[in-house]
C-alpha cells in the first residue's frame, strides 16, 4: 500500500494510500454526498475530467456487478460502458465484497479500466475545503512521482462533450410505428434510454454537434453531460432552430442548461455544484416537493430568460434554479436526475410527461 | 383552526420494549409545540423523565396513561388538540380505545397527526394486509385466528417453522417462533394472554431486515430519512439485533425499490408525522414483505434521529400542528429546509444491552421477542471501528471484538445457530478457534461483509500479539511496519487497553494502556473530532454533535482553550439500576451549566436520551466513558472542571483514573470517592466514627465462611466477586443453601473472595438523597420503602416524606448523615441507605453521587437536588431551603415497573439483586390514594372477584391476615393454598382451598384456575429469600405472569395495595396536576 497525495491548486495536501491503478492524473476535484451508488457514479459520463470525492466513508461494500451490456447495446448495471471519473478518492474500500449481483471488487474494476484511486484520506476535511474554496484543480499524485511533473488541468476549457458523446447515430427501436424521439447525446446516462424505451418510443441517439433539421422525429430529449456547456453552440444553435417547430423539448442536467441557453439565458459555474441523492427541489407549478439525485457543477440563471419562460423547480437549500419550462410551447426541462441511477426515484414520472405529449 | 392547549400522552415506567426514546420523542414533541405558544398538558407517571420536568410541559399529570385517566384529564383541562404518536404503544393504545369509545368526539378532542383510522389499519393486522394488497406491496402471509385450534390449523396449512405475534402489543410480546405442534401449543396459549387476536405466519429466518424512517406532511411531501440494515438475520426482533445506518450490503437499485415502496405505503396509509417501515429483504431473489408499519415514534425512530442528526420527533409534532416539510428548517444548519434527506459521512452501529445475568432460570436464548433493557449507539468512519467502540459502551466488561476474558463455549456450531445473548463474542470465538467467514455465514446468515470486518479485526488483533512491544516508551525503536499496524489497529477501533493487551499479554497491568497512550502520541497517533451535520459537510452545522474517530486527520471544531467548559459525563446504557433518572440529572447539570454562562459539555451514548439530545448543551460528544475517550476530549477541551457525579455508578468508577492523570473532578475529591466505594475502606471510616452497619467479611475459603456465620447467624447475604452464573448476590438462611449457591454460582478462592453480611430481617429500609458543601449537608430528603430490607433499593415502593418512621429514627439518620458528610468532605449529591429496626440504626452503603430517587424527592419537594448541587459544584452561592420535606401536606409513593412478562423463565420474586426496569412517580393527599394510583400506573389491575393467596411463612400470613380480612369484606372470593387455607380459617377468614402443582391428585388445582383465567390477582410470598427454580411457588408465580394476571411477591406491598383499593375505588382518585399541589 504505497503512499499518494492528493495535491490542490490552492496549495493543500491530503495524504492516503493508492489502490486501483497506480498513475498519476489530474482533473477538477469534486465531492459527491450519495451514500450508495458508486458503479452508477463512476460510469456516468457527467464526471468525465473530473477526481471525484465520496463523503460517505465506505465504498465497495456489494462489489461491482457484471460490465456486460444487453441485446441493444446499453450496459445491463451501470451507466455507460466505462468509468468516466479521472481518479476516485475515498477514506476506506472493501477489497472483500458481498453481493450475489458482484463480479469484482471495486479495486479490481479500477486496475482493469486504467483509473487511480486513493483511500485513506480525511474525506470530510477535503470535502469542506471544497465547500468553503468551491471545486479545485487538482491532481492525485503517486508516491515516486514528482508533483510538478503534473500539470493542473481544467475539464471544462476542453469540449468534454465531444469527448464523450456517440460519433454516428445509434437507432434504439421501440415497437413498430411508436413516436420517434431524438435524443442529443451530449454524455447520456443509459438510463434516461432505458426510461425512453420503457415507455415504448423509438430512440434516436445522435452525437452532441448532429444537424437535426434532416431528422424525421416527433420530439427531442437533451441529455445529461460534462463540463461547461457553453463550449456546445453547435448544440444551442440546433436546439434554437428546432424550437421553432412546436414538437416537445425536455432536458436533463447539462439538457436544462441547453434549453436554458437555446432560450436566450445565461449559465454560471457554481460554487462547488450539487451531487449527490437527497436534494431537495420544488415544482413551481403545483408546490409539490421532491427529493432529487444531482450531479452538476453550472446553473442556469432564470432570471436571464425572456419572459416566455418560467422557471419550473427550484432548488430548496440555495434557491438555485432546477428546471425551466415554456409558457405556452411543450419545452420543459430538470436540472436533476428523473432518470436516478443512483438515487431516488420521486420524479421518473417526468418521463411520462414527456412522452404523454409526444 | 388554532389551538390554545393540547394534550400530550407519555409511556408511562420504562420497561422491556418501550424504554427511555419516549421520554426524549415526548420532550421535543413539546418543545415543537411550546414554541408556537400553544398551552401544553402532560400525562406520564413516570416521574424520572425529562420530560416531566419543571419547563417542559406547562401542566403534568402523574397518573396511569390508561383511558379511564385520560377521559379525567381531558374533562378537567378540556384541550382541543390530542398527539398520540409520542408515547410509543402505551399511548397510541390508549388512544385508540378513546377513540373508539367516542371520548374525544365527546370532548372535541381532535387527533393531531395521523389520523386514528391510520393508525387503526397498521395496527390491525388483517386490516393492514388488505390495505397493502390494495397497492400491490407484499406483506407476510399470515393468518389472523382467535382460538388455539385456529392456529394449529393455520400452522398445518403454512408449514413449519412458523412465528406467532399478539396483535396490539409492543416489542414483540407474546411472539416467538414454533418449529412444530407442540411448541406452537406451549406459545399460543401465552400470545392469548395477551391479546385476543394472534397472527400465524410463515417464518422467513435468514432474510435480512431492513427499516426506513419515513416522514409524510399534510401536502403529501415524503422523506425517508434513513434506512437501517440489521446485522442479525431475520428471526432476531429488530430491538435485540445490532443494527447498522445506513444499510451497508445492499446496492442502490435494492435501496431505491424499498424507498420507493416506503413512501407508497406512507402516504396510501395516509400517515402526517412519522413512521417506521420494516422489511424482510431476500437478497437472492431481491424478493421482499413488509414486516410491519409503526405509525408513530418508535426506538427505531430515536435511533435514526441519533444516527442522522434529522430530530423527527420534533418535526413529526410540528407537521401534526399542519405545517409542511419545506416550511420547517433543518435545525443543524438552521439555513436549509426540514424537507431532504440526511447524508452520513460515518457508520452508526447500535448494540443493545441485556441483563439476563440478573435473573434466575432465565432462557437467555434471544429471537422475535425483546428481551434487551436498553442499548448504545457507537460512530465511527469505518464499520470495525464503530462495532468494537459498541462492544465497549454495552458496559459488561468487554474491551471490543477481540483482547476480552476468554469465553468458555462448549459447543461452538450450537452456539451460533441458537443465539444467544453472547452472540457477538461467540462470532469472536469462533473465528479465533479458525472458523472461517464462510463456515459462520451458514451457521448464522450474518452477511458476509460483516462477518469479514469482524474477520479483519481478529487479523490485526492476531498480528499485533506478534509484535514485540517497543523497547523506548516513545517508540523510538519502531519501524514504520510498527507504526502502520499500530494506525490501523486504531482505526478499527482497538482501545489502547486491547493493544495493550495484544502487546504484553498476561504481563500486563494497569499501566500499560497509558504506556500505549503515550506510545501512540508520540508517533502521531489522535483521534480527531468529527462533525455530525445532516449533509456530509454540504453545507456548515450550526450545532456541536460530535464524536471522536481515527478516520481523519483533522478536527471539525476549533477550541477556545478558555477554560469555560464544563464536561458532565452521562450514565451511558439504560440497564437495570440506571436508567432515565440519571439522564435528568444530567439534563439538569447541563442546564444550570448554560444558565449560569458557562459551556456545557456532554459526553453520551445512549441513543434513548434526551441528554444526548444536541440542543442540551454547547458541545455534546456521542462517545466512550471510558478513561481512554474521556481523557482524550478533556485534553482537547481543557475544561474548567468535569462533573461526575450527576451520571450514576459509570463515571464514579472513573473517578480515581481520572484524578491521577489530573483531570479536575468538581466536587467531592476523588479519594474521597474512593473511600465510599471501597469497602474497606468505608467501614473503618464507619468504625472511626462510631457508626453502625451490618457485620460482614470477606472471605476466601468455605471454612472461613461457616466461621463467621456461626458468629452473626443466618440469613446472611452472600457477594461473590467473581460470578459463574445467576445473579450475583444471594440471601442464604441455612448452611445447605449457602453451599449450594456457592458451589452452583460462585468459585470461591483467594483470587475470588466472598463478601458475607450479616442480614437483618424485618427492617425497615431508609433512605436519604442529600446535598452538601464541603462537607456541610445544604438540602436532604428522607424516604422510606414500604417493603421491609432484602429488596433492592431499586425494586422497592419508596414513600416520600416517610410516614411511618419515629422521630427519633430521623433525627439520628439526620445526625449520621452530617458526620458521614463531613468527614467525606462531600460537596455535591450524595445517598445513604440506612437500615432501622427499633431504635437501631445501621449505614448500608453510602454514594457519593446522585441516586436514583433523586428526581423522585426534587418533584415531589418541588427543589431541585441536582440544580443545587451543580450550583455548588461550580462554587456558585446557594441557599439552604426554607421548605421541610415534613411540612408537605401531600404524599409522594415511587413504585417499580418489572418486565418479568418478556424474561421467560425467570422467576418473578424481589430480591437483593435489582429486577426492576422502570418505575413512576405519583403524589396524592395521603398515602393510600398515592399506592393506589402508583400501582395502577405500573400496570396493576384492581381484581375483579377471585383472588389467590399463598401467604409464606408463619409471619407473612400474619402480616396479611388484615388484607385478607379486608377482602372477605370487601366481597372477593379467597382461593388460599394449605398453609393459607388453614391459617385463614383458624382466623375465621373463609376462602376455597386449591392445590399446589406438586399435589398432583388434587383438585381444584392452582394451575389449572390460572389457566381458565378464574384468578383476578395472585398473592404468592415466597417462603424464604432465595428462589427455587422448580419449586411450587415459581410455578405458580411464572403462570401468573406469562397469563397477564396480576401478581404480588411481597407481604407488605400486598397488604398496602389490598388496603389501598378496598378502601378507596378508582373513581376517587383526586385529578390534580402536579402544578396544583
Amino acid at each position: 500500500m504505497s503512499k499518494a497525495h492528493i495535491v490542490l491548486e490552492d496549495g493543500s495536501v491530503f495524504e492516503g494510500r493508492s489502490f486501483g491503478c497506480k498513475k498519476s492524473v489530474s482533473g477538477e476535484v469534486v465531492f459527491n454526498t450519495a451514500m450508495m451508488g458508486y458503479p452508477e457514479s463512476l460510469t456516468d459520463p457527467s464526471y468525465a475530467g473530473q477526481i471525484l470525492v465520496m463523503t460517505y466513508p465506505l465504498v465497495g461494500n456489494y462489489g461491482v456487478p457484471e460490465r456486460a451490456a444487453g441485446e441493444d447495446g446499453l450496459s445491463l448495471y451501470m451507466e455507460s460502458e466505462k468509468i468516466h471519473v479521472n481518479a476516485l478518492v475515498v477514506f476506506d474500500h472493501s477489497p472483500v465484497y458481498s453481493h450475489w449481483n458482484a463480479r469484482e471488487s471495486l479495486e479490481q474494476w479500477l486496475i482493469s479500466e486504467n483509473i487511480p484511486g486513493i483511500y485513506d484520506v480525511d474525506t470530510r476535511a477535503l470535502t469542506k475545503l471544497l465547500r468553503e474554496k468551491g471545486s479545485l484543480k487538482g491532481k492525485l499524485v503517486m508516491e515516486g512521482d514528482s508533483p510538478g511533473d503534473i500539470p493542473f488541468e481544467d475539464p471544462n476549457l476542453v469540449n468534454q462533450v465531444d469527448r464523450v458523446s456517440c460519433k454516428d447515430i445509434i437507432t434504439y427501436r421501440g415497437d413498430p410505428g411508436t413516436k420517434k424521439v431524438v435524443l442529443i447525446d451530449c454524455g447520456v446516462k443509459h438510463n434516461i434510454i432505458r426510461c425512453l424505451l420503457q415507455r415504448g418510443v423509438t430512440v434516436i441517439r445522435v452525437p452532441w454537434d448532429q444537424d437535426l433539421t434532416a431528422l424525421e422525429y416527433d420530439g427531442i430529449f437533451i441529455s445529461n453531460g460534462p463540463g461547461d456547456p457553453n463550449m456546445c453552440g453547435a448544440t444551442i444553435r440546433n436546439l434554437r432552430k428546432a424550437m421553432e417547430q412546436d414538437k416537445p423539448v425536455c432536458g436533463i442536467c447539462m439538457g436544462n442548461q441547453l434549453l436554458g441557453l437555446a432560450a436566450g439565458g445565461n449559465v454560471y459555474k457554481m460554487k462547488y455544484g450539487h451531487r449527490g441523492h437527497n436534494q431537495p427541489v420544488r415544482d413551481e407549478d403545483t408546490g409539490e416537493c421532491h427529493i432529487t439525485s444531482q450531479n452538476h457543477g453550472y446553473a442556469l440563471d432564470p432570471s436571464s430568460l425572456g419572459k416566455d419562460w418560467l422557471p419550473l423547480y427550484t432548488n430548496l437549500n440555495d434557491g438555485t434554479n432546477e428546471g425551466i419550462r415554456h409558457r405556452s410551447k411543450p419545452f420543459f426541462s430538470s436540472q436533476f436526475h428523473p432518470e436516478a441511477a443512483s438515487g431516488p426515484t420521486d420524479t421518473v414520472p417526468i418521463f411520462d410527461k414527456f412522452t404523454d405529449i409526444l | 383552526m388554532k389551538m390554545n392547549k393540547i394534550l400530550v400522552l407519555g409511556s408511562g415506567a420504562l420497561k422491556i420494549g418501550e424504554a427511555g426514546e419516549f421520554d426524549y420523542s415526548g420532550s421535543q414533541a413539546l418543545k415543537a409545540i411550546r414554541e408556537e405558544g400553544i398551552s401544553t398538558v402532560l400525562i406520564n407517571p413516570n416521574i424520572a423523565t425529562v420530560q416531566t420536568s419543571e419547563g417542559v410541559a406547562d401542566t403534568v399529570y402523574f397518573l396511569p396513561v390508561t383511558p379511564f385517566f385520560v377521559e379525567q384529564v381531558i374533562k378537567k383541562e378540556r384541550p382541543e388538540g390530542i398527539l398520540l404518536a409520542f408515547g410509543g404503544q402505551t399511548a397510541l393504545n390508549c388512544g385508540v380505545e378513546l377513540f373508539r369509545n367516542g371520548v374525544f368526539e365527546k370532548y372535541g378532542v381532535k387527533v393531531l397527526g395521523t389520523p386514528v383510522q391510520a393508525i387503526i389499519e397498521t395496527e390491525d393486522r388483517d386490516l393492514f394486509v388488505r390495505k397493502l394488497n390494495q397497492i400491490h406491496i407484499k406483506t407476510i402471509q399470515s393468518v389472523a385466528v382467535n382460538s388455539l385450534e385456529e392456529a394449529k390449523n393455520a400452522a398445518a396449512h403454512l408449514g413449519y417453522p412458523v412465528i406467532l405475534r399478539a396483535a396490539y402489543a409492543l416489542g414483540g410480546l407474546g411472539s416467538g417462533f414454533c418449529d412444530n405442534q407442540d411448541e406452537l401449543v406451549a406459545l399460543a396459549e401465552k400470545s392469548f394472554a395477551f391479546a385476543t387476536q394472534v397472527l400465524v405466519e410463515k417464518s422467513l429466518k435468514g432474510w435480512k431486515e431492513i427499516e426506513y424512517e419515513v416522514v409524510r406532511d399534510k401536502y403529501d411531501n415524503c422523506i425517508t430519512v434513513c434506512n437501517m440494515e440489521n446485522f442479525d438475520p431475520l428471526g432476531i426482533h429488530t430491538g435485540e439485533s445490532i443494527v447498522v445506518a445506513p444499510t451497508q450490503t445492499l446496492n442502490n437499485k435494492e435501496c431505491q425499490h424499498l424507498r420507493e415502496m416506503a413512501i407508497k405505503i406512507i402516504r396510501h396509509i395516509g400517515i402526517v408525522g412519522e413512521c417506521n417501515i420494516q422489511y424482510a429483504f431476500d437478497v437472492a431473489s431481491e424478493d421482499y414483505r413488509v414486516i410491519e408499519v409503526n405509525a408513530r415514534l418508535s426506538r427505531s425512530s430515536a435511533l435514526a434521529s441519533k444516527a442522522t442528526g434529522y430530530p423527527l420527533a420534533f418535526v413529526a409534532a410540528k407537521l401534526a400542528l399542519g405545517y409542511g416539510l419545506h416550511e420547517l428548517k433543518n435545525s443543524v444548519t438552521r439555513t436549509t429546509p426540514a424537507f431532504f434527506e440526511p447524508a452520513l459521512d460515518y457508520v452508526v452501529c447500535k448494540i443493545p444491552r441485556w441483563d439476563l445475568g440478573k435473573f434466575h432460570g432465565i432462557a437467555k436464548e434471544i429471537g422475535s421477542s425483546m428481551k434487551s433493557v436498553g442499548e448504545v449507539m457507537a460512530i465511527g468512519r469505518t464499520f470495525e471501528e464503530t462495532i468494537q467502540k459498541g462492544l465497549r459502551m454495552i458496559g459488561q466488561g468487554m474491551h471490543g471484538f477481540v483482547e476480552n476474558r476468554e469465553l468458555v463455549i462448549e459447543d461452538i456450531d450450537k452456539a451460533l445457530r441458537e443465539p444467544t445473548d453472547m452472540r457477538i463474542f461467540v462470532i469472536s470465538k469462533a473465528m479465533q478457534a479458525g472458523y472461517t467467514v464462510e463456515q459462520i455465514y451458514r451457521l448464522t446468515s450474518i452477511d458476509r461483509w460483516f462477518l469479514q470486518k469482524l474477520m479483519d479485526i481478529v487479523e490485526t488483533g492476531a498480528k499485533l500479539e506478534k509484535l514485540f512491544p517497543p523497547a523506548h516508551p516513545d517508540g523510538k525503536d519502531w519501524g514504520e511496519n510498527e507504526r502502520d499496524l499500530l494506525y490501523l489497529a486504531k482505526r478499527q477501533g482497538f482501545s489502547d487497553f486491547q493493544i495493550a493487551r495484544a502487546l504484553w499479554k498476561k504481563k500486563m497491568n494497569q499501566e500499560s494502556p497509558l504506556l500505549v497512550r503515550r506510545l501512540r502520541k508520540s508517533l502521531g497517533i489522535v483521534p480527531v473530532v468529527k462533525q455530525i451535520d445532516t449533509l456530509a459537510a454540504e453545507y456548515p452545522a450550526k450545532t456541536n454533535y460530535l464524536y471522536l474517530t481515527y478516520g481523519g486527520r483533522e478536527h471539525d471544531v476549533a477550541y477556545e482553550k478558555d477554560g469555560r467548559s464544563i464536561v458532565v459525563l452521562g450514565s451511558g446504557a439504560y440497564r437495570i439500576g440506571s436508567s432515565v433518572e440519571f439522564d435528568w440529572c444530567g439534563v439538569q447539570a447541563l442546564l444550570t451549566i448554560r444558565k449560569e454562562g458557562w459551556r456545557s459539555v456532554m459526553i453520551n451514548y445512549n441513543p434513548e436520551t434526551v441528554s444526548t439530545d444536541y440542543d442540551m448543551c454547547d458541545r455534546l460528544y456521542f462517545d466512550e466513558l471510558t478513561n481512554e475517550r474521556v481523557m482524550d476530549i478533556v485534553e482537547l477541551e481543557t475544561p474548567e472542571g468535569v462533573i461526575l457525579s450527576t451520571g450514576g455508578q459509570i463515571p464514579n468508577n472513573l473517578a480515581v483514573a481520572l484524578d491521577k492523570q489530573h483531570v479536575p473532578i468538581l466536587g467531592t475529591p476523588a479519594r474521597y470517592i474512593d473511600n465510599a466505594e471501597d469497602r474497606h475502606k468505608f467501614s473503618a471510616m464507619l468504625d472511626r466514627i462510631g457508626v453502625d452497619q451490618p457485620r460482614w467479611k470477606e472471605l476466601s475459603s468455605l471454612r472461613d465462611i461457616e466461621a463467621f456465620v456461626n458468629e452473626v447467624g443466618f440469613p446472611v447475604l452472600v457477594r461473590p466477586s467473581y460470578v459463574l452464573s445467576g445473579a450475583a448476590m444471594n440471601v442464604c438462611s441455612n448452611f445447605e443453601e449457602m453451599e449450594r449457591f456457592l458451589k452452583l454460582a460462585a468459585n470461591v478462592s483467594k483470587q475470588h473472595p466472598v463478601v458475607v453480611s450479616q442480614f437483618i430481617e424485618h427492617a425497615k429500609e431508609v433512605e436519604m438523597d442529600a446535598v452538601a458543601r464541603d462537607g456541610e449537608v445544604i438540602a436532604y430528603a428522607i424516604s422510606e420503602h414500604v417493603e421491609f430490607a432484602g429488596v433492592h433499593s431499586g425494586d422497592a415502593t419508596i414513600q416520600f416524606p416517610p410516614q411511618k418512621l419515629y422521630v427519633e429514627t430521623v433525627r439520628r439518620i439526620k445526625r449520621i448523615s452530617r458526620q458521614i458528610a463531613r468527614e467525606l468532605h462531600i460537596s455535591g449529591p450524595f445517598n445513604i441507605q440506612y437500615l432501622a429496626k427499633g431504635n437501631e440504626i445501621k449505614v448500608i452503603e453510602c454514594n457519593l453521587r446522585a441516586s436514583r430517587s433523586f428526581p423522585f424527592v426534587s418533584k415531589v419537594l418541588k427543589i431541585n437536588f441536582i440544580e443545587m448541587a451543580t450550583r455548588i459544584m461550580l462554587d456558585l452561592p446557594v441557599e439552604r431551603p426554607e421548605k421541610n420535606e415534613f411540612d408537605l401536606d401531600y404524599v409522594g409513593i415511587k413504585a417499580s415497573q418489572f418486565s418479568f412478562n418478556r424474561l421467560q423463565k425467570a422467576d418473578p420474586v424481589l430480591g437483593v439483586d435489582m429486577a426492576s426496569t422502570g418505575e413512576v412517580g405519583c403524589i396524592a393527599e395521603d398515602t393510600l390514594e398515592a399506592i393506589l394510583i402508583s400501582m395502577l400506573a405500573v400496570g396493576y389491575r384492581i381484581p375483579h372477584r377471585h383472588i389467590l393467596l399463598s401467604t409464606g411463612t408463619p409471619r407473612q400470613k400474619v402480616d396479611m391476615l388484615n388484607a385478607a380480612s379486608l377482602l372477605h369484606e370487601k366481597g372477593y372470593e379467597l382461593y388460599a393454598t394449605g398453609g393459607t387455607y388453614r391459617f385463614l380459617k383458624e382466623n375465621g377468614i373463609p376462602s376455597h382451598r386449591v392445590y399446589w402443582p406438586s399435589e398432583t391428585e388434587k383438585h381444584p388445582q392452582a394451575l389449572e384456575m390460572l389457566h381458565r383465567k378464574e384468578i383476578d390477582l395472585v398473592v404468592n410470598i415466597p417462603r424464604n429469600l432465595t428462589s427455587g427454580e422448580l419449586d411450587n411457588g415459581y410455578k405458580i408465580r411464572r403462570a401468573a405472569i406469562d397469563l397477564n394476571i396480576p401478581l404480588l411477591t411481597n407481604a407488605r406491598l400486598a397488604d398496602a395495595f389490598i388496603t389501598a383499593f378496598c378502601s378507596l375505588s378508582v373513581e376517587d382518585i383526586q385529578i390534580r396536576s402536579w402544578q396544583e399541589y
